[in-house]
């Protein structure tokens, strides 16, 4: 190709795209594809006192929240490869979502409201993630209390894995449930974050 | 392992504007290109996961390039002005209009043959089996329609004394 090599001509015709005439495309990419139902995964990333946060979303209900640590990319990765290739940055979708989150970190909200595609977990996680909403807000449980209070209280090893694997930590709070000696235990967004919402929670 | 559609979206949106301003110029790449990221967000779970996704998403371009055409029902290069705003960085032929119009003036052959080329990165074998003909067809219209483009455009150094 040495020929074309600093060709003006070339050069001119694969000159930068200005970014706004870029932002302005994928703009109404997001709208003509939700227009058409093509969106089965839309997302976004809001920032929060525990980081940045991706916000997925498909057409039933918020499908995932990610911790930075998680990788969003894969996280992303992922979506693709369980629920839809058919993914887009369309923050629209995530808006009461993400005002949700807004009023929970302002300590102006106590329960979530929103529509949740629990589809990416099955069976014994799914029973623990639809049960933790029901622990309230400021309060905490242990492994073994939320083991019995799903009816099956020798299954605590497994309430740990299903709270480790929560594919929507804050909005389904798996945050509030400890180690019976009251110490943290782990948490899919680090022990940090885990602390910084409980206190949350306590201060207000 | 295919990735997300918005990572096709990221990797090759600034090409396939690329690719519909030369095809079309700056007024209308704006409908194809929208037009062919829709078509290709559509079809996008049944590529295979072999497939070259920029070559894709040109022959695309090419076929939305052609719709929005038809529906114009007007010769491809409008001459009125055009909307884009000047860019901040201070690049030469961002957005150049003149460029795009020299463009546009290319026989059919030869400007989807240089679109290709150098704004896609096709080989000449791929750039034939789009346009139909030889491989020699399509590398001679390549290099024809260079050859006037830098005669028609020939530069920075020159520009002033064009026109």
């Amino acid at each position: 190709m040495s020929d074309v090599r600093n060709d003006d001509a070339l050069t001119a015709l694969s000159a930068p795209i200005d970014p706004e005439t870029l932002a302005r495309l994928h703009a109404r990419l997001e709208h003509e594809a939700h227009a058409e139902g093509l969106v089965d995964v839309a997302y976004t990333t809001v920032d929060s006192p525990v980081g940045k946060l991706l916000l997925a979303a498909t057409t039933k209900g918020l499908i995932r929240v990610a911790y930075a640590r998680e990788d969003h990319d894969r996280v992303l990765e992922n979506l693709a490869e369980k629920v839809s290739l058919r993914i887009l940055r369309a923050p629209k979708r995530l808006d009461d979502a993400a005002r949700e989150l807004d009023e929970y970190f302002d300590r102006r909200r106590k329960v979530f409201d929103l529509a949740l595609d629990l589809s990416l977990s099955r069976g014994f996680r799914q029973l623990v993630q639809r049960y933790l909403p029901e622990i309230g807000y400021g309060q905490t449980r242990s492994y073994r209390e939320v083991a019995e209070l799903v009816g099956n209280p020798r299954a605590v090893r497994a309430v740990g894995t299903a709270c480790a694997t929560n594919p929507l930590p804050v909005v389904v709070p798996c945050h509030r449930v400890l180690r019976a000696d009251g110490s943290l235990g782990g948490y899919v967004g680090g022990v940090d974050a885990k602390a910084i919402l409980l206190e949350l929670e306590v201060a207000a | 392992m295919k990735q997300p559609f918005e990572s096709v979206v990221a990797q090759h949106s600034v090409t396939v504007l690329r690719v519909c301003r030369a095809l079309l110029g700056v007024q209308d790449a704006d409908d194809a290109w929208s037009e062919t990221f829709l078509a290709a967000l559509r079809a996008y779970p049944d590529l295979p996961e072999t497939a070259n996704v920029e070559a894709w998403l040109v022959t695309i371009a090419r076929r939305k390039a052609i719709d929005v055409q038809r529906a114009a029902k007007r010769d491809p290069l409008p001459v009125e002005t055009l909307p884009e705003a000047p860019t901040s960085i201070g690049v030469p032929g961002t957005d150049d209009t003149d460029l795009w119009e020299f463009v546009g003036r290319l026989p059919g052959k030869q400007r989807q043959a240089i679109t290709f080329r150098y704004l896609a990165g096709m080989s000449h074998a791929e750039i034939a089996a789009i346009l139909g003909g030889t491989v020699d067809a399509a590398r001679r219209a390549a290099a024809d329609g260079l050859k006037t483009l830098r005669k028609h455009y020939p530069g920075a150094n020159t520009k002033g004394a064009v026109q």
